[in-house]
């Protein structure tokens, strides 16, 4: 069955993002009144494209399978840019992750957006996000890729602007956009430089693809400034893009304020799959990071693994001091994009991507049931008014509490748990140094502080609101994708143990076999024994705090008397805001007056002064022309008038006056006459 | 289908409006509308015959005219002809379905209207230079009159400032020319004559500048780009669309055409130089619009932004560079005359006012969504996303700058980023804001009509088409470009 399919894959492949593309075009044409029917159209196209991401990734379960199918954008002369899908483990399980999530997504999407006026035009937007995804995640060019991620970011901004009547919606949407269209025009710069080395966008292409050894051979030979090698400096490009797209630090400032989206979409677009890009770019493209890497490590990898470390602990820093449902689960999905970069830097491959995939699910999971808490709680979303929700709301209790043990990292059967030490493992054996592995450690007890921290006073205690008082249970359709993703979470942990670690090994094309020794070989036992530690310290710390639930609302958290400043420090997310208004927003306002003054006094005034020039020559020239030539030439022509007129006061008419002229002059001859020879 | 048809069309038309009796004068635009239709199928069909049959012999037409001079009747259709001349057709009929209600004196604006249109459609054919000056003349005036007869704010200031800076850039490219024709011999004015012949440093060391400046005038080069923005805002839509939309391009396209071939010597000189104002353009243009309050001034400045983007194509001079600036010669054609149809007419007719804070006031989303939508398309169009044709033509151009100037990239990027802040800005505060002005409700609007839709669907229709599938467009740009015409830029270090 494989070979069958993988003959038919060429076609059918294309067919996994255009059937959402398809679905989009066509709920562009309804009218709002027929959001039933578009969100019909989206679910059943996605499904369509399910069971192909399904199919593809059977195909894709051998390690070495790889299909590679291209056509030429445009030919220019002997020059080709050509686009084209890849299929191959990454690709395939990424699809097949993508689809799967986001399939459940819609249908939590029909209970939760129920009330919604543009409850279509919302379908259609999904759908554009998840063909656009999904070419992101099978696009075998650099130049496709970069192509759907910009249309990524496009979906992502009218779906974080969906609310548009709320100013902050709108703002972080914008916010949103030109954050990361900074990254996005870095990246664009990776993708020109590479193409221009190597002549090739394609990643795989029969021998000569970007990540085959030809042009990684070329992009490693070649230096470039700061005696970086141009695979080194285009990587750090693609590094920076890749930093936009998955709020690292500092372009992460937009991830928090793009939970103004409804929660669906914090759920799939900020959660599980965009944000993961970047990441994911990475990973694509880790053969051009690691080109020019000498023991490992070379310099937009190192780069990677810091600013990973760094942000995973950040995040998580700022995330304990966050009360908005919300906005805890954004600021801790930074910090795991932190933790996946982290791997990524240190060689990690396969941890990042098992750790991406984990996490898609598990966080997935835990924003729809933040999604089901906040739709019981009549659209509350301050953790400090609610509280006493565990009876309330028991299915989305179990299921939270499945997320939230996955995120910190419970042991044994969450898969959280063992992706983190995959990650552990990739750090400890960085040849680096052990600073992105303290980040990351750090980050982890952190993460199992705020989430307990977080599950307490959402489930335990007593409301602390009306809102929570009245809170009821969701219905099916949407406890039932809680259930599903939740079962995904649990099982997953089965494939990437480190008995077994298939997924990793998949992931970096390799076999992997089943070994019970890999549980305490090459020191895992070590790191499990850590894991448990930093997790029992971070829940027990939390428990201890938060047990006994406040009594109302306004009651100050446990952590702020013990904290002090740092607290309203870390609550500001350490003032990156502020910073960026200051230092970036303000300048580039002063810029743009500027140049805006620039042309209304200088350039606009020049051009008018050249033109009063012009006039008040032409008023000269008519002046000299009126007074001068005009009046000169009138004042000769009345002169001659004038003579002509006094000259002919002589003719009279009169023979007798003719007469005594000619006389006159005749007498007046011969006096001339006598008087000339004489 | 024989590409004269176009020319044809056009000044037929404007010669039937004009000889229709004054009660028919509503039908003018019904004429306008049948000539512009076949100036668009010509082009198109014309563009798909060339496409299907790259072997067949270039249409072409040459016969004498002024013999005395050694001036031709010499008319050609290539690759970049055709696409410039289906670009003009789709936005004549965009054009005149957005003016569809001009309801003063109709017959005297849609005859100048298709003046205008034949004229562009003569620039293009022309491969006679003296020809073509002709027909690029030929284009002023009408330009004058729409502006100054049915524009709005501040018309005869506009309309007088625009004229000015077409007549003085049209005396350098005549003296640029006369110095060509001089120094070719004084025996023709074929462009491939001019082309061919040798001209000495000296020579090519002055006129280029003078004749590509001339050109790139038009083309809204900065710092002599102030006449565009005061023009189309002054301009009628249809004005502002012809002018942005292929007025314009008729600058580019005499600069890359005419300059850079006849003195290729020249622009290795300037081209540092051209570029440099090219890539202030850019980012002075989109600083610009960023501070803007009437819509119609962030789309002008927008398209000087654009246009800059062109010269730095040119500039570059490398294949990607010079197929890039073509690119974005059609990309932003289609796209301006969208912008500016939606904001000039759909929006300013319902609204009567352009200003952005105004506008904030109206909840153009809610009262009038079918100019939300297009305007948004036509914003992520502008921004240069992919799917649309700008990005295309950005990175054919980003390409061909990395090539001659590296360190320039970095800049164009600044500017690809603030390009984005200025049209979302505008894009939220005409249409997606929420805001009660003077406490009143928003006033309901009447709906897009047909003519407004079918206009708006046809522009985005070709904007989408060149962004998902640029493979037939860029092989009809590139057999102009592999032309013997284009030998000597394209090998020069």
């Amino acid at each position: 069955m494989v070979d069958a399919l993988t003959s038919a894959f060429p076609c059918l492949l294309w067919w996994v993002p255009l059937l959402p593309f398809l679905a989009a075009g066509v709920i562009a044409f309804l009218p709002d009144a027929r959001g039933k029917l578009a969100s019909k159209i989206a679910i059943g196209a996605l499904g369509g494209s399910v069971v192909l991401a399904l199919l593809a990734l059977i195909c894709a379960l051998s390690p070495d399978y790889r299909l590679a199918t291209s056509v030429a954008w445009f030919t220019f002369g002997d020059t080709v840019l050509e686009v084209g899908l890849l299929l191959d483990p990454m690709s395939g399980g990424m699809a097949a992750m993508v689809s799967f999530v986001a399939f459940w997504i819609f249908i939590f999407s029909l209970g939760y957006m129920a009330d919604e006026k543009r409850f279509g035009r919302f379908f259609g937007f999904l759908s554009l996000f998840c063909g656009a995804m999904l070419m992101v995640v099978l696009s075998n060019s650099l130049l496709l890729l970069f192509m759907a991620w910009e249309l990524v970011g496009l979906a992502s901004y009218l779906l974080i602007g969906f609310y548009f009547e709320k100013p902050s919606a709108a703002k972080a949407a914008q916010k949103a956009f030109i954050t990361t269209r900074v990254g996005d025009v870095a990246f664009l710069l990776g993708l020109i430089w590479l193409y221009r080395e190597t002549g090739t966008q394609l990643f795989y292409d029969g021998g000569s693809g970007l990540l085959e050894s030809g042009a990684l051979a070329t992009l490693a030979g070649t230096t470039t400034v700061c005696g970086l090698a141009v695979s080194a400096a285009a990587s750090l490009l693609l590094l920076i893009g890749a930093m936009g797209k998955s709020g690292q630090v500092p372009l992460h400032v937009w991830l928090p304020d793009a939970m103004e989206g409804p929660t669906p979409v914090s759920a799939l677009i900020h959660a599980a799959t965009m944000v993961a890009a970047g990441v994911f770019l990475v990973a694509r493209t880790h053969p051009v990071f690691s080109a020019a890497a000498v023991d490992g490590m070379s310099v937009p990898l190192t780069a990677a693994a810091w600013i990973g470390g760094i942000t995973a602990l950040y995040a998580a820093l700022v995330a304990v001091a966050q009360s908005d449902i919300k906005r805890i689960l954004a600021y801790s999905t930074v910090s795991q994009l932190g933790f996946m970069m982290v791997a990524l830097g240190t060689g990690g491959v396969g941890a990042a991507m098992f750790h991406l995939i984990a996490h898609a699910f598990f966080k997935a999971l835990l924003f729809l049931s933040a999604g089901s808490v906040i739709h019981g709680c009549h659209h509350e979303q301050d953790i400090r008014k609610m509280g006493g929700l565990q009876k309330a709301m028991p299915k989305t209790f179990l299921s939270y509490a499945v997320g939230m043990m996955a995120l910190s990292g419970f042991p044994f059967v969450f898969s959280g748990f063992w992706s983190k030490e995959a990650i552990f493992h990739s750090a400890m054996g960085w040849p680096g140094g052990y600073g992105p592995f303290l980040l990351a450690a750090t980050a982890a007890l952190l993460t199992a502080f705020y989430m307990t921290r977080q599950a307490l006073l959402v489930f335990r205690g007593n409301a602390r609101s009306k809102d929570a008082e009245h809170a009821h249970e969701s219905p099916a359709v949407m406890t039932l994708p809680l259930q599903v993703l939740a079962v995904g979470a649990v099982l997953l942990a089965v494939v990437g143990t480190p008995a077994w670690p298939w997924f990793e090994k998949w992931m970096e094309n390799e076999h992997a076999h089943f070994h019970i020794e890999g549980f305490w070989a090459h020191g895992g036992i070590g790191l499990v024994v850590l894991s448990l530690a930093l997790v029992s310290v971070g829940v027990g710390v939390a428990w201890n705090l938060y047990k006994q639930a406040p009594t109302d609302s306004e009651a100050p958290d446990k952590l702020e008397g013990m904290l002090g400043g740092v607290w309203g420090f870390l609550r500001n997310a350490m003032f990156f805001d502020a910073l960026y208004d200051r230092c970036v927003i303000a300048p580039l306002n002063f810029l743009a007056g500027a140049v805006d003054a620039l042309e209304r006094m200088v350039m606009v005034p020049m051009m008018g002064c050249f033109e009063s020039a012009l006039k008040w020559f032409g008023r000269c020239t008519g002046l000299s022309d009126e007074e001068g030539i005009n009046k000169g030439f009138d004042g000769i022509c009345g002169g001659m008038k004038s003579c002509g007129a006094s000259a002919s006061k002589a003719q009279k008419g009169r023979p007798q006056g003719y007469l005594r002229s000619i006389g006159v002059g005749a007498a007046a001859l011969l006096v001339l006459y006598f008087w000339l020879v004489g | 289908m024989n590409p004269a048809w176009t020319l044809i069309s056009a000044f037929a038309g404007a010669l039937l409006v004009l000889l229709l009796p004054a009660r028919m004068a509503v039908h003018s635009r019904v004429v306008a509308l049948v000539a512009a239709l076949i100036g668009m199928v010509t082009g198109a069909v014309d563009c798909l015959i060339r496409l299907r049959h790259p072997e067949h012999a270039v249409w072409s037409l040459d016969c004498e005219w002024i013999p005395s001079m050694g001036a031709r009747f010499h008319l050609e259709a290539d690759g970049l002809t055709l696409v410039l001349m289906l670009l003009t057709g789709v936005v004549a009929i965009a054009g005149v379905l957005f003016s569809w209600n001009v309801n003063q004196r109709q017959r005297a604006f849609f005859a100048w209207f298709l003046m205008i249109i034949g004229g562009v459609y003569g620039v293009f054919m022309s491969r006679d230079v003296f020809l073509m000056f002709v027909f690029y003349e030929m284009v002023i005036l009408p330009k004058f009159m729409l502006i100054s007869i049915w524009g709005s704010t501040n018309r005869e200031y506009g309309a007088m400032k625009l004229t000015m800076y077409s007549i003085g850039a049209s005396a350098l490219i005549l003296l640029g020319l006369a110095a060509a024709y001089a120094g070719a011999g004084g025996t023709s004015f074929d462009l491939m004559h001019l082309a061919s012949a040798e001209y000495s440093t000296g020579l090519q060391a002055w006129a280029f500048p003078v004749l590509f400046l001339g050109f790139t005038i038009l083309g809204g080069i900065w710092p002599f780009h102030t006449w565009a923005p005061t023009g189309h805002v002054a301009a009628p839509t249809a004005g502002s669309m012809l002018l942005a939309g292929v007025v314009m391009k008729l600058g580019a396209f005499g600069a890359l055409m005419v300059a850079m071939p006849l003195f290729p010597e020249g622009f290795a000189m300037w081209k540092g130089m051209i570029a440099g104002l090219a890539i202030i353009g850019v980012m002075y243009g989109a600083f610009t619009a960023l501070q803007q309050k009437d819509l119609k001034f962030v789309i002008g400045y927008s398209s000087v932004s654009h246009m800059g983007m062109v010269v730095l194509g040119l500039a570059a001079g490398t294949h990607w560079g010079l197929r890039g600036a073509a690119l974005q010669m059609v990309s932003h054609g289609v796209i301006a005359g969208l912008l500016f149809g939606i904001a000039g007419r759909v929006v300013y007719a319902r609204t009567h006012t352009r200003d952005l804070d105004e506008l904030e006031g109206f909840d153009l989303w809610r009262t009038l969504p079918g100019a939300a939508i297009g305007f948004t398309l036509a914003t992520a169009a502008s921004m240069g996303l992919p799917g649309f044709s700008g990005f295309v033509a950005e990175i054919s151009v980003a390409i061909g700058l990395w090539q001659s100037f590296p360190w320039l990239v970095p800049l164009l990027v600044l500017g690809i980023i603030v390009t984005g802040a200025f049209s979302l800005r505008a894009l939220q505060k005409g249409f997606f804001a929420h805001r009660k002005v003077a406490k009143v409700d928003a006033p309901d609007l009447p709906p897009l009509t047909w003519p407004e839709i079918t206009a708006i669907s046809l522009l985005l229709l070709v904007s989408l088409s060149i962004g998902i599938y640029p493979k037939p467009w860029v092989t009809l740009i590139d057999e102009t470009l592999r032309s013997p015409l284009f030998h000597s830029i394209l090998s020069l270090p």
